[in-house]
């Protein structure tokens, strides 16, 4: 196993604790965190309701996530696995809800542009962290101790609702986005985009091209 | 007589086991990857996903919260009987979903795509899916369910002959990089690839390819094995590695599955089958009796089979 840095936070996270971080850092989350995507930013930032009372007070990560979930029939909750969705979709939320949340840290898969962290999270002073794999949706849920409560479940459904949620060592994290706006994604990518020329390298192209391959409309495909 | 009772439980049993237990073939392979990955973060990644998998199996919970698609394959035998036909089975299967989506639980991903409605049971309009095929001289049914992920990794083109083998590597690299940054595909993935065929066909085989062939099962046309080996290599030398960070593991396996096409045309889709390949199969005698398995055998020299007769 290789030995990455590896950071124990409890929330809400400080804005000490988050000038420490650094693209490549592992990270284990103890506290609370709330779930929020489409349906909750949209019901939020695009419909104007105000978030649920309290749960801006109580934590400041959100995770983009829908937990593999159940309602029994006394009214409890099960969750199995949690893992997270892809982050790139809810960019256009990000700065109404970080104005209306206070949120300081978003949890989700696959990290947003690094543009999105210049413009979006370094005027927060927030920070990006990916989960791992993607599906370490065991070892997450092992990190939930308890559902302290869902909020819009009958308006937005399991998938979508505000989950409230318990956490102890919750993890692996790994931070893409730091306070600085500089992301592991986009280093990363930036190498590995090096040897595509060679990889390519002696094959020709098809006889038909897509648009997608060419950016004008009025071009012919052949 | 294969029952209806027995057919239930049985689609419940291979719900949970398709949604914790990762199969042995897929584990095998990501493990022999993980000794061979150089990249820090990739490799801290594959190690992650092998504890992941220990802890589903031990706590007995989905090894991944996008539990996917909940769908099956059935594939039955020529001379098997049902309890009330083939509309109880696919009831069985409906019945058995809905309960497994409760009871293990599973995400209820399935909505209406226009008005985002669910049922919270992965039962609804066209869902679950039920592929249906036959075995001659047999009296088993067959059930294989896949959960697959639904957003990335597959895609789509009409090649041409004149394309050739070129082309194929093309569109194989465009679908693998443009998937494989950041991890989209969950990537190391088995790669499904569908050639032929009509378009429809083109994209159920490769899909097939992907979720129900094992890893290190090759086509029986050896120089479409050679085929698939050069294209697993030529999918780890990338230079991208799990999550999209610099490093080799990104194709554990790569299949092929062809089809007789239109005599223009060269069909290709691919098909990512991720770190959570959720597959299981069972097979149901008429006695009563139940055998679990991983590997859905689902291509068979009959399914396969170019003859006209039998």
């Amino acid at each position: 196993m290789v030995n990455l840095k590896t950071v124990h936070l409890t929330t809400p996270v400080s804005d000490e604790d988050l000038a420490d971080l650094e693209p490549g850092n592992i990270v284990y989350l103890s506290g609370v965190i709330y779930t929020g995507r489409e349906g909750v930013y949209q019901r939020v930032v695009g419909e104007g309701h105000p978030p649920p009372e309290g749960v801006m007070d109580l934590t400041n990560v959100n995770f983009h996530c829908s937990p593999a979930a159940s309602v029994n029939d006394d009214g409890s909750y099960t969750i199995g696995a949690v893992t997270a969705t892809a982050s790139f979709r809810f960019a256009k939320w990000m700065k109404d809800w970080f104005q209306i949340s206070g949120t300081k840290m978003i949890i989700g898969k696959g990290g947003m542009s690094k543009s999105d962290y210049e413009k979006l999270f370094v005027p927060q002073g927030a920070v990006y962290l990916s989960t791992v794999g993607y599906g370490t949706g065991a070892l997450l849920g092992r990190g939930i101790t308890k559902v302290r409560d869902v909020h819009w479940l009958d308006d937005l459904g399991i998938a979508q609702a505000m989950w409230v949620i318990e956490v102890e060592n919750f993890g692996p994290l790994i931070v893409d986005g730091d306070i600085h706006g500089n992301s592991l994604f986009d280093a990363n990518n930036r190498e590995i985009a090096k040897g595509f020329a060679k990889l390519y390298e002696g094959l020709k192209k098809p006889a038909l091209s897509r648009y997608g391959e060419t950016d004008d409309r009025s071009d012919e495909l052949i | 007589m294969i029952s209806f009772d027995t057919t239930e439980k049985t689609a419940f049993k291979l719900m949970e086991k398709a949604g914790i237990e990762i199969p042995d073939d897929y584990l095998a392979g990501i493990k022999v990857m993980a000794n061979k990955e150089e990249g820090d973060l990739s490799s801290f990644v594959l190690g992650a996903m092998l504890e992941n998998w220990e802890a589903a199996k031990e706590d007995r919970r989905p090894m991944c919260a996008d539990t996917g698609l909940p769908r099956y394959y059935i594939k039955v035998g020529n001379e098997a009987k049902f309890e009330g036909g083939f509309v109880a089975l696919e009831r069985a299967l409906r019945e058995a979903t809905a309960r497994a989506t409760q009871e293990i639980p599973l995400r209820p991903n399935r909505v209406h795509p226009l008005w985002r409605n669910e049922h919270n049971n992965n039962v609804g309009l066209n869902a679950p899916e039920v592929e249906w095929s036959f075995e001659p001289d047999a009296d088993w049914i067959d059930i294989t369910t896949v959960h697959k992920g639904g957003l990335f990794g597959t895609d789509y083109r009409m090649l041409f002959p004149g394309d050739g083998i070129d082309g194929i590597k093309r569109f194989f690299l465009d679908t693998i990089i443009a998937f494989g940054k950041r991890g989209l595909a969950c990537q190391p993935a088995i790669v499904g690839i569908g050639l032929g065929g009509s378009k429809d066909t083109c994209m159920v085989l490769g899909k097939q390819a992907a979720c129900l062939r094992t890893v290190g099962d090759k086509n029986p046309d050896p120089k479409i094995a050679e085929l698939e080996a050069e294209l697993k290599e030529l999918g780890n030398k990338t230079g991208m590695g799990a999550m999209g960070f610099v490093g080799s593991s990104m194709v554990v396996d790569c299949h092929i599955e062809a089809g007789f096409t239109h005599t223009g045309g060269m069909p290709m889709s691919v098909h990512t089958f991720c770190l959570s390949s959720r597959r299981a199969t069972a097979r149901l005698h008429p006695d009563g009796s139940v055998e679990y398995r991983t590997d859905p055998q689902w291509f068979t020299p009959y399914s396969r089979r170019e003859t006209v007769s039998w």
